[in-house]
């Protein structure tokens, strides 16, 4: 017996997209699986590692915790939807590359979404405020203390342009 | 790691879910923000056959002052309800104790009901609940009722709901002494992760800095929160002297009958249980502006 599926249409990344999936499909799943948006990492699957991080109306989600039928019509910025118009890295992520802030990358999506998430809100964060903002984002192999170098750096970097 | 199949039905209307849940009864669980409910769908310790979605419902969405009550709609996201003005003036311990629930990208989902509802032992909000004696309203088709929330929760991870119940909102007591102090104090492994132990503790002094009333409970340390209300009533008439709040947080520790698990053994929760019991009721002290 097939199961029984629904019409979800959200907004990703600034664009219209739907697609018929079970009830259960966890926003992350519809994102790799329907729209092979696959720079959204899966890890734990229960809400702890952060790896699934994305933006539900420009404010960080766990993509792992909420099933997709949820958020019909809704606005969702995964980490694909932080690159420049062209195509090019942003400022925040070229800063992850400067600063040496991953390692094997399996963090690295959730960090970047929880990273801009805070400077949208806070353009010049501390470095406390940064440790708050990725608190919530496991990584197993950089330490922390590149990545909050990077935060910093793109903080400074987006001052100046 | 993927929840068992389900129908999902977002409801249109508070009482389109009670008559879900009449229509359904075990069958069916509410969901609001989802942060407690899907790592549970997702490990298969729930398999409901109907989830009734109530995130979006106005009805459940309010923050109100009535009287000397803050009331909190079931539905109110957490990091809404941490952005609203009205709950730091009006009982601040909440705003205390939610800078400790989840981290920023839960909170973004998670609501007051919802974690109330899911009676984790070690919960921040099911904690102040039961410091502040709150009282939470639930529906159902049969009517409204009121419960305390020490009679709410029951048990890890279990109400007084009945299957064809939805809480729909609680009410916090605004403390009316002279002046009010409060302190929440926690230990986990990391910042937004589940507490090994929490404690909780309010105060009211009047002009002359004699204790008014007075209010203590543990959380991560018993099958549910835990106040101890009754001992702190023992403080009222004093200037709170830091022996006897030394004294009564080494009473609470002794009382509290927490378990061992991976995170901590049960002999370290009991002391913590006294250390941070000593701590926030110290907290609350100073925040009533009495130095120790």
């Amino acid at each position: 017996m097939t199961e029984k599926t629904i019409l979800v249409s959200l907004e990703v990344n600034g664009k219209p997209v739907s697609a018929r999936v079970p009830a259960r499909t966890t926003l992350v799943d519809f994102l790799r699986d329907e729209l092979r948006l696959t720079g959204t990492h899966v890890g734990c699957e229960h809400g702890t590692c952060g790896a699934c991080t994305v933006m539900l109306d420009g404010e960080p989600i766990r993509s792992c915790l909420v099933f997709a039928v949820q958020l019909e019509g809704q606005r969702i910025t995964t980490v694909e939807g932080l690159t420049k118009p062209d195509g090019s890295l942003s400022i925040l992520q070229d800063s992850f590359a400067e600063a040496h802030a991953q390692q094997c990358g399996y963090c690295t999506p959730g960090m970047l979404i929880s990273a801009q998430s805070l400077l949208n809100n806070n353009p010049q964060p501390s470095d406390d405020e940064i440790r708050v903002a990725i608190s919530s984002n496991l990584c197993r192999c950089t330490g922390y203390q590149q990545i909050v170098n990077a935060v910093g750096m793109a903080a400074e970097r987006m001052a100046k342009e | 790691m993927k929840a068992a199949p389900f129908e999902y039905v977002r409801a249109e209307s508070l009482d389109h879910a009670c008559q879900m849940l009449v229509q359904h009864g075990d069958e069916a669980k509410l969901i609001a923000g989802g942060q407690s409910l899907v790592p549970m769908l997702a490990m298969r310790l729930l398999a409901p056959a109907w989830l009734v979605d109530i995130h979006g419902l106005s009805e459940l969405q309010q923050i109100a002052i009535a009287e000397d009550q803050l009331v909190i709609g079931a539905a109110v996201r957490q990091c809404v309800a941490d952005a609203d003005p009205r709950l730091n003036s009006a009982v601040p311990l909440l705003s205390r104790a939610l800078h400790w629930v989840g981290h920023a990208a839960t909170r973004n989902r998670g609501t007051v009901g919802g974690s109330l509802a899911h009676a984790d032992p070690s919960a921040e909000l099911a904690l102040s609940a039961a410091l502040l004696e709150a009282t939470l309203t639930l529906r159902s088709e049969r009517g409204s009722r009121q419960v305390a929330a020490g009679d709410f929760l029951i048990g890890p991870m279990m109400t007084c709901l009945e299957a064809d119940e939805c809480l729909l909102e609680v009410r916090f007591p605004i403390w009316q002494e002279a002046r009010t102090g409060s302190a929440f104090e926690e230990i986990s492994a990391r910042h937004g992760d589940f507490a090994i132990v929490s404690a909780a503790a309010q105060v009211g002094v009047d002009q002359t800095g004699r204790c008014t009333r007075a209010a203590l409970a543990i959380g991560g340390a018993g099958p549910s929160a835990l106040a101890f209300n009754d001992l702190a009533r023992r403080l009222v008439g004093t200037r709170l002297e830091d022996g006897l709040l030394r004294d009564l947080a080494q009473q609470v520790a002794a009382k509290v009958e927490p378990t061992s698990d991976l995170q901590a053994s049960a002999a370290y929760r009991h002391h913590l249980a006294g250390v941070l019991a000593e701590r926030a009721l110290l907290g609350a002290k100073r925040d009533a502006g009495l130095s120790s």
